[in-house]
């Protein structure tokens, strides 16, 4: 029985080809369009997620808190409290820590020949380069020998290297930061910009010692960036590295810390959320057109019973059942549901690749968004099907024969 | 066994009148009789009709079919019982046009639960039984009016109905075909099918063995021939 009524709804579908396929355009842009839109939405959860990890995985950040002076609080960040010895103690004492990479910054203006370019200028360690996964791409990073003897050596973004030297090769040449000269031993391989924005190339990094006491004449440092081994020790590492700094800069009881300590995989975790979000409110939207598309199912099967009247008639006297012209007619517009699903799959798949080619917007397909909404275009069928079948398994068989 | 009609009566309700579309039958339909029910435009015939082939359901009264009441069966129950007991014959042939012939004879079968093979099997058997074995695959709209009624009667076969009924066969056919027709049934009558026979032409009652007057939905008489 259900094989004839699949065959009788495939009749009837192609007995009437452009009515068809106008009517399952609708579930075919729906289902499309939750791809798509949904692909889009992944695609931007992907990228937030590779910049934040860019930044570095498992990443803590100490930052020095708000100096205060009898009750003046200044901005955060002020204090000068946290040095280099506290880095250097964390590193030893608590367990669970890949690296440790204390920083200092200040913007200076950088003179090369008759160039010049003002940019960030940070102080590191070579724990550095691992903690922001960066590569030399030429030459070589800052070393330990080049912190204990406070060389001046800088390493170069690739910004930099393009505003000072152009296309020439900067290893070996000197630059001056701050009227002082400095030998650049390396450059950095690009890493493009930062989620917020940030041109991540646009820096220059020399060894932490010479920042400190050569060129900004400071004892303090700007931030420590910890990575830990594992993602589910973050906070005990966390709550050990407060507790540490508490003791070293002897904060007791309800005082205030004069530091911070940031976790970015909770940063990661609300930004993963919003995008979530959007995919969210991007596959709802479009999910809209396919409920519309449903409507127009219903719309065109109403006219299909009406149309087809008679033949119900005949099939009733002939001893059809109630249950089965419901079949009949559900089973066709379930019918124009699984082919316009399967269709809008195609079209949602061509569509998401369309965006990532022409749009620079980056989509990800996803197995589950196309499941989905399949099964939706199908329910989408059922659900709009139900009532015009109702309708034509209703009719009385004499007033159906009669209609003309 | 055979058909038992009695005191049935069938009302309509238009607006705020009540009209008596049947005021009172009782009749006895034995099997293999061969009956032409005759009567002019609103005598209540089709009524009669509609309910002797279980398409509709009398307001009173007591329909036995082969022994089992059906005048208040459901319609499920309804459509079971033409499905099996009864073929139908039409005026207008009632062809499905999207179909070929085999399939339209087959179809009764796909309601009876009937696999495939089986089915077009015996529609082809009893295609090639009237005549129309060269035009199996053919669309109802290739073939004449004499040429689908054949069809018709076929498809009113296939599930080995005791009871064949017929509202004006002929209605819609040139007098050759007419004859073809009513042969046809002639020698399902010798085969032993109850014939019920709805008609307002005096030849093709003549057909008949017992004619069936009715008006005003009363029988107004009932002849049996010899």
């Amino acid at each position: 029985m259900f094989k004839e009524s699949v065959a009788i709804a495939l009749r009837a579908l192609t007995a009437n080809k452009l009515r068809s396929i106008l009517t399952m355009l609708g579930i075919i842009i729906g289902v499309g369009a939750v791809i798509a839109m949904v692909s889009v939405g992944m695609g931007v959860r992907e990228k937030v997620q590779t910049s934040i990890a860019s930044l570095g995985s498992n990443m803590l950040i100490v930052s020095p808190g708000a100096a205060s002076s009898q009750g003046v609080r200044s901005a955060s960040g002020s204090a000068t409290t946290l040095v280099l010895e506290d880095a250097d103690y964390i590193k030893k004492t608590v367990g669970g820590i890949d690296h440790v990479a204390p920083t200092v910054s200040k913007q200076y203006q950088l003179v090369a020949g008759n160039q010049n370019w003002t940019t960030s200028v940070y102080g590191v360690t070579p724990d550095y380069m691992a903690i922001r996964s960066l590569t030399v791409g030429s030459g070589s990073f800052v070393t330990q020998a080049h912190l204990s003897s406070r060389t001046r050596v800088a390493v170069l973004g690739a910004t930099v290297v393009q505003n000072l030297f152009g296309d020439a090769n900067p290893i070996g040449q000197s630059i001056r930061i701050n009227n002082a000269p400095y030998q650049v031993i390396g450059v950095l391989d690009s890493k493009g910009q930062s989620s917020m924005g940030q041109d991540q190339d646009d820096v220059v990094l020399v060894p932490l010692t010479t920042a400190q006491e050569r060129l900004i004449g400071i004892t303090h440092i700007n931030s420590i960036n910890i990575q830990v081994s594992a993602m589910d020790d973050m906070n005990r590492v966390q709550a050990q590295v407060e507790n540490l700094l508490r003791q070293r800069h002897r904060i007791s009881g309800t005082k205030e810390d004069d530091f911070s300590v940031r976790n970015l995989t909770s940063i990661m975790e609300m930004a993963t959320e919003t995008a979530s979000t959007i995919t969210l409110l991007l596959g709802s939207i479009a999910a809209i057109s396919l409920v519309v598309g449903g409507i127009g199912i219903m719309n065109i099967m109403m006219v299909s019973v009406t149309e087809r009247t008679r033949e119900i008639g005949i099939r009733k006297a002939l001893g059809a059942t109630y249950q089965d012209i419901m079949l009949q007619f559900l089973i066709e517009s379930v019918v124009i549901g699984v082919l316009g699903g399967v269709l809008g799959v195609g079209l949602g798949v061509v569509a998401a690749q369309a965006i990532a080619l022409f749009g620079e917007l980056n989509t990800v397909v996803s197995v589950l968004a196309i499941v989905v909404a399949f099964g939706f275009s199908v329910a989408v069928g059922l659900f709009f099907g139900i009532y015009p079948a109702q309708k034509a398994a209703k009719l009385d068989p004499i007033e159906a024969l009669r209609y003309e | 066994m055979g058909i038992l009609l009695k005191d049935i009566t069938k009302q309509y309700t238009i607006g705020d009148e009540t009209v008596a579309a049947l005021a009172g039958i009782s009749l006895e339909v034995r099997d293999g009789e061969f009956i032409a029910i005759m009567g002019p435009s609103g005598s209540g015939k089709s009524t009669l009709m509609n309910i002797l082939g279980c398409l509709d359901r009398p307001t009173a009264g007591s329909y036995v079919l082969d022994g089992q009441e059906v005048a208040t069966l459901g319609d499920d129950d309804l459509a079971r019982t033409r499905n099996k007991r009864i073929g139908f014959v039409f005026q207008n042939f009632n062809l499905l046009s999207r179909m070929t012939a085999l399939d339209n004879v087959a179809l009764p079968q796909v309601y009876a639960r009937v696999g495939e093979k089986e089915r077009l099997e015996k529609a082809a058997a009893l295609l090639d039984a009237v005549g129309l074995g060269a035009r199996k695959q053919h669309m109802p709209n290739e073939l004449s009016g004499g040429q689908r009624q054949r069809v018709a009667i076929a498809r009113a076969l296939v599930n080995d109905p005791s009871i064949v009924m017929a509202d004006e066969p002929t209605g819609n056919l040139d007098t050759r075909s007419s004859v073809e027709i009513m042969r046809l049934f002639e020698t399902l009558h010798v085969q032993g099918k109850t014939i019920i026979l709805v008609t307002h032409e005096p030849e093709i009652a003549a057909y008949a063995k017992r004619v069936i007057t009715v008006r005003d939905g009363l029988v107004l008489s009932d002849e049996k021939k010899e």
